[in-house]
């Protein structure tokens, strides 16, 4: 039927209902499969109870198995590669370095990035830049405080840049 | 003995329904996810590491003006009762009792403010989950009751950061900020409209996930979903939070929509669904939980609606804590089979209608 027809392509036809909210305006889209494809969507998911683990135990199973040595071991907490597979979870922070190739391509996947950017922790001796970072992470917040005249939170954030200067 | 009894306001401040939209969304929670430097986390962890992070917290907390003065239960002190209590309080989760039957893991607990809605959890999956539970929907005053005791915790604590994953976490689902926060929401109107499923497709696209009552994996009863974000990595905490206030508050202008289709398309029905759950409730002499919830569930579309005069939501939340099982056998002193809790649950919510809930219909 003709009015079966993805709205992107026209051609093709709509398989996929897509839902969307854009300014504060809900959108529905019918397209075909690739056309969905290309914004990105999944398919075959559905709209059911989404529990991140699930998936996110699926994304590690997807991972190429020749990519790393699946008997390599953190020599800090003893964790494998396969047993992290499995369970999904890590043992300790040494972690993060023992597997970290294998996790960079896991987080673009998992959070689409690799980059924290928020809070900075310091540490009780930092370095001049880990300050610097975290000052600069401290006025992002007080600008965004003023911004939305949140005055008592922007004091309050400026006694935190201020007891930093003091160091 | 340290038990629930010490716990200030007994961890169930937000049953009072004071925030905003707290018809619609329960309550608010932020959690935040820390480690220690040193230590395994999680399932890695043995027993000295436990207990070393559970020593290295106990020293902060005369030193914490958030944590001064509160109360620390060790979960392995405490009766298993009790523990399903502090459960079904939502106050700890299962994963901090252990996965098996018996006894808690050594060196796990939960430490209560005494000045605010805030917990610590130590040794759960995390070495530390730090966690403000708020009735209504009050995202960004969670966050920075929160984001206060880090600050503190942080400048006494070796974190576990790292230049650019940022905070380190067992999962690597929470890595980055550590921050998961999520709202509660009762969404019946989406639910009898059949609009849910579209709304919960669009979470999914901004970025955000639900689940039903208790948390991961369960399932959705009583039209009860907790909303929340699913990532954690490249984003503030304080744009996590804004983005999922924001997106709330579309899901309750829809839900408030849906409801005023409902009474407009089909205003009998409702009705007769709501005064049907209220007469359920009000007279049944036997209830499983989840009928409970179900029930519930048409009263508080009632009590929103402004169909069912003179009833309280904090009446409604309360009956949804207190008619779980630990704490219907706390009430009666001993362990009960299902078909005793049934029935001593209907006896429960008969009573509280009967002195908080007694209404009087228009005829």
């Amino acid at each position: 039927m003709p009015d079966d027809l993805c709205d992107n392509c026209g051609s093709r036809p709509a398989t996929v209902n897509l839902t969307q909210i854009e300014n504060n305006e809900m959108f529905s889209y019918h397209l075909c499969e690739d056309c969905a494809a290309e914004k990105g969507l999944e398919t075959t998911s559905e709209p059911s109870g989404s529990s991140p683990l699930p998936d996110f135990l699926a994304q590690i199973g997807d991972e190429p198995r020749g990519e790393g040595d699946p008997d390599s071991e953190c020599s800090f907490c003893g964790l494998t590669l396969t047993v992290f597979r499995e369970t999904g979870r890590l043992g300790c922070p040494h972690c993060y370095e023992t597997f970290e190739s294998h996790l960079r391509r896991l987080l673009r996947r998992v959070h689409g990035g690799t980059k924290h950017v928020g809070k900075i922790y310091l540490p009780p001796d930092p370095t001049v830049s880990e300050m610097e970072k975290r000052m600069e992470a401290l006025r992002r917040k007080l600008h965004r405080a003023v911004e939305a005249e949140d005055f008592e939170r922007a004091a309050e954030l400026r006694d935190r840049i201020h007891s930093l200067e003091l160091v | 003995m340290n038990d629930f009894t010490t716990i200030p306001d007994y961890g169930l401040s937000w049953l009072e329904a004071s925030g905003e939209h707290s018809d619609i969304v329960l309550s608010t929670r932020v959690r935040l996810a820390r480690n220690l430097q040193g230590h395994a986390f999680g399932a890695r962890a043995r027993v000295n590491d436990r207990q070393a992070v559970l020593a290295n917290f106990k020293g902060v907390l005369g030193r914490s003006e958030s944590l001064m003065n509160g109360t620390l239960l060790e979960m392995p002190d405490l009766g298993p009762r009790t523990r399903r209590i502090l459960l079904e309080r939502r106050l700890v989760t299962s994963d901090l009792l252990g996965k098996t039957e018996g006894d808690p893991p050594v060196g796990t607990a939960v430490h209560f403010s005494h000045r605010d809605p805030l917990s610590v959890m130590v040794n759960e999956e995390d070495h530390l989950r730090i966690q403000s539970l708020l009735s209504g929907l009050r995202l960004q005053e969670s966050w920075r009751i929160v984001d206060e005791l880090d600050e503190e915790l942080g400048r006494e604590l070796p974190y576990a950061f790292h230049h650019e994953f940022g905070f380190l976490t067992s999962c690597p689902t929470n890595v980055g900020s550590g921050l998961r926060a999520s709202v509660f929401m009762h969404l019946p109107g989406l639910v009898l409209t059949k609009e849910i499923g579209k709304v919960l497709q669009s979470l999914a696209q901004v970025g955000l996930t639900f689940r039903g009552l208790y948390g991961e994996g369960s399932e959705v009863v009583g039209n009860f979903f907790q909303v929340s974000n699913q990532t954690t990595l490249g984003k503030s905490e304080e744009d996590l939070v804004d983005h999922l206030d924001k997106i709330v508050r579309q899901v309750i202008q829809y839900e408030i929509q849906a409801r005023q289709v409902l009474l407009r398309d089909a205003r009998g029905v409702t009705e007769d669904k709501i005064w049907r759950a209220y007469g359920l409730l009000r007279y049944a002499r036997a209830l499983s939980f989840e009928e409970l919830m179900n029930l519930l569930s048409g009263v508080r579309l009632g009590l929103s609606l402004k169909l069912l005069p003179g009833l309280r939501v904090y009446t409604l939340n309360k009956m949804m804590i207190f008619t779980q099982s630990a704490h219907l056998e706390q009430a009666v002193g001993r362990d009960l089979e299902s078909e005793e809790r049934d029935s001593h649950r209907a006896a429960y919510v008969r009573r509280v209608l009967a002195s908080e809930g007694d209404i009087t219909p228009n005829p």
